[in-house]
């Protein structure tokens, strides 16, 4: 199976609910709108893409956007495992509540934790969402946005 | 009254307080034990578990003592520090660990590292991961009560160590593999101690296998604990050894195979029981299958000439004193070109098998000189969801078997 029928086959299952597809070196993200995501999640997880590698968030604060990306792969089908798709939506930066897919991928139990704590960003559904790397006062500060700026000390005078 | 002072009112009548742990009351016949985090059987992390008796209901692993705010650093550095720092993660698995975001960033420059680099990539991969093994290996034996099995592989590390050192300079972090290729070329006569090395740790699988691995009483605490059925460690998305002990057929070396991993005969092994003495046999079968790499790996290398081992688009830019140094020492100093690299505008992600388990990159570029945006998912962070899902049900004294039996590494899940 090569990688752009792997895209076919996402097309095929997802239908009309993609938004866009970018691709990358190693990884194609398919965009769909926010309210759709559990249900585009629900349909990749039938296809055969069991579990998730990772939840990424980043933000663009120039587009004022936060893009969330479940990075999704198998372990069940030796064909699926060399691909790595990406499954994600885009939300306005001062968005508080997006919905959670643990529900659809429990290995999203603790990813989703993490992109709370650094983003503020609150997944509903979710059982037990306390940050999980960080402490409390420190995840308020929601320090992996950008306009969290890290001041390094330096042995140079500057 | 004579020097008699309760306690009640202090810790609480029914609270109990031993090194490393303490507990309390919170419900009829629950209890709520702290373990660690300086606990010696748990790391930089703790678990908090509740328990009925002695049978844990549920618990809660506490990860983020040694969180090091990785993700964040790498946006405010040039590109080429990032090496130092992520293998700061796993300082025994440096290469391994590395390896994805140096293949990320040549995947967004659109290079690939020279033939004999990525052989050499694979050689230090393997004495890493074996290292790591066995760093694994004396943990676990500490946390069953197995002195000898925690002095014997801390001993037979230092073999992996010392070749490591004389390869790269350094024992751990060792900074090996850098964008489009590597640092040094192997020494001379490496080959015939590496195969010198091969040699006497196979003999040591065998030992192990005597008095650690077959003895009825390390046997009879493995046994049935910490079983992970095969969907359960598909659901849980765990990754490494532990989810090839419970029968998926899963390493990122086979099933996107990356550097020369295609080339080279070698077999992936999998278990079925899902126990922790199948993820311990897990190990030492890779261990095995990663001295058979090696040794294919010395006969590559001493069938076939030096050749630089830097992709040309730097090598070309380097000083005639380097070049120098390379001809004479084998050594590839850092060209200048490293220190203002820009990477084209694009996103990458790549991924290796690494001595735990998968370790993933997900790399975006604006065309700076700095990383846009890094994010790593380490394989002991994605192993961590076990403690959770695994533990309740089990005994107080089956703890310290499953923490082991994962190899579950702090410093690498906190990143």
């Amino acid at each position: 199976m090569s990688s752009s029928e792997v895209i076919e086959k996402i097309k095929e299952a997802l239908g009309d609910i993609i938004e866009s597809i970018e691709e990358g070196k190693g990884v194609v993200h398919v965009f769909v709108p926010v309210d759709k995501i559990v249900e585009a999640a629900r349909k990749l997880k039938e296809l055969g893409f069991d579990h998730i590698k990772d939840v990424t968030a980043i933000d663009y604060p120039k587009e004022n956007v936060i893009k969330i990306i479940y990075h999704a792969s198998s372990y069940g089908n030796v064909e699926l495992s060399k691909y790595i798709v990406g499954l994600g939506y885009s939300i306005p930066r001062d968005t508080e509540r997006v919905p959670s897919l643990y529900s659809v991928w429990t290995t999203a139990d603790f990813q989703e934790r993490e992109v709370y704590e650094a983003f503020g960003i609150v997944f509903e559904g979710h059982p037990d969402l306390r940050p999980l790397l960080l402490s409390p006062p420190v995840a308020e500060l929601k320090p992996l946005r950008k306009d969290f700026v890290v001041k390094e000390e330096t042995i140079f005078r500057k | 009254m004579s020097g008699f002072v309760s306690t009640r009112g202090q810790v609480g009548f029914n609270d109990l307080k031993i090194p490393g742990a303490w507990s309390r009351k919170i419900g009829k016949d629950l209890y709520e034990v702290f373990i660690g985090p300086q606990h010696p059987g748990s790391g930089h992390m703790r678990i908090i578990i509740r328990i009925d008796g002695d049978v844990i209901v549920e618990a809660d692993p506490d990860m983020g003592y040694v969180h090091r705010t990785m993700e964040k650093l790498g946006e405010g550095r040039e590109w080429i520090k990032g090496i130092p720092l992520y293998e700061r993660m796993a300082i025994h698995d440096a290469c391994n660990v590395t390896l994805p975001y140096v293949r990320a960033v040549e995947q967004l420059l659109g290079i690939e590292a020279p033939l004999r680099a990525k052989y050499l990539r694979v050689l230090l991969c393997e004495i890493n991961r074996i290292a790591a093994y066995l760093y694994g290996f004396g943990i676990f034996g500490v946390f069953v009560g197995h002195s000898t099995m925690y002095m014997w592989p801390f001993g037979d590390r230092e073999v992996w160590i010392e070749l490591a050192d004389w390869l790269t300079g350094a024992r751990l972090t060792h900074s090996y593999p850098v964008f489009g290729g590597v640092r040094r070329d192997v020494p001379a006569d490496f080959t015939n101690q590496l195969r010198k090395a091969i040699r006497y740790m196979r003999k040591r699988l065998e030992e192990y296998r005597k008095i650690y691995v077959d003895n009825p009483v390390i046997r009879a605490r493995l046994e049935d604990v910490g079983v992970i059925p095969k969907n359960l460690a598909i659901e849980l998305g765990i990754t490494g050894p532990n989810l090839r002990a419970s029968g998926v057929l899963y390493d990122v070396r086979y099933n996107d195979p990356y550097e020369v991993y295609d080339e080279l005969d070698f077999e992936i092994p999998v278990f079925q029981e899902g126990d922790a003495l199948a993820r311990v046999w897990q190990r030492v079968e890779e261990i095995k299958q990663s001295l058979r790499i090696l040794e294919q790996v010395a006969d590559w290398l001493d069938k076939h000439p030096r050749e630089p081992i830097l992709h040309d688009r730097f090598w070309k830019t380097a000083p005639p004193l380097h070049k120098k140094i390379f001809e004479t020492e084998g050594r590839a100093k850092l060209v200048p070109l490293y220190a203002l690299l820009k990477v084209p505008k694009g996103k990458a992600y790549a991924r290796a098998e690494t001595a735990r388990g998968e370790i993933t990159y997900y790399v975006e570029s604006d065309g700076g000189q700095k990383p846009y945006r890094v994010r790593i998912v380490s394989a002991s962070a994605r192993n961590a969801i076990v403690f959770k899902y695994i533990l309740p049900g089990h005994r107080v004294m089956d703890l310290p078997t499953i923490y082991g039996s994962i190899d579950y590494f702090p410093p690498e899940a906190d990143r």
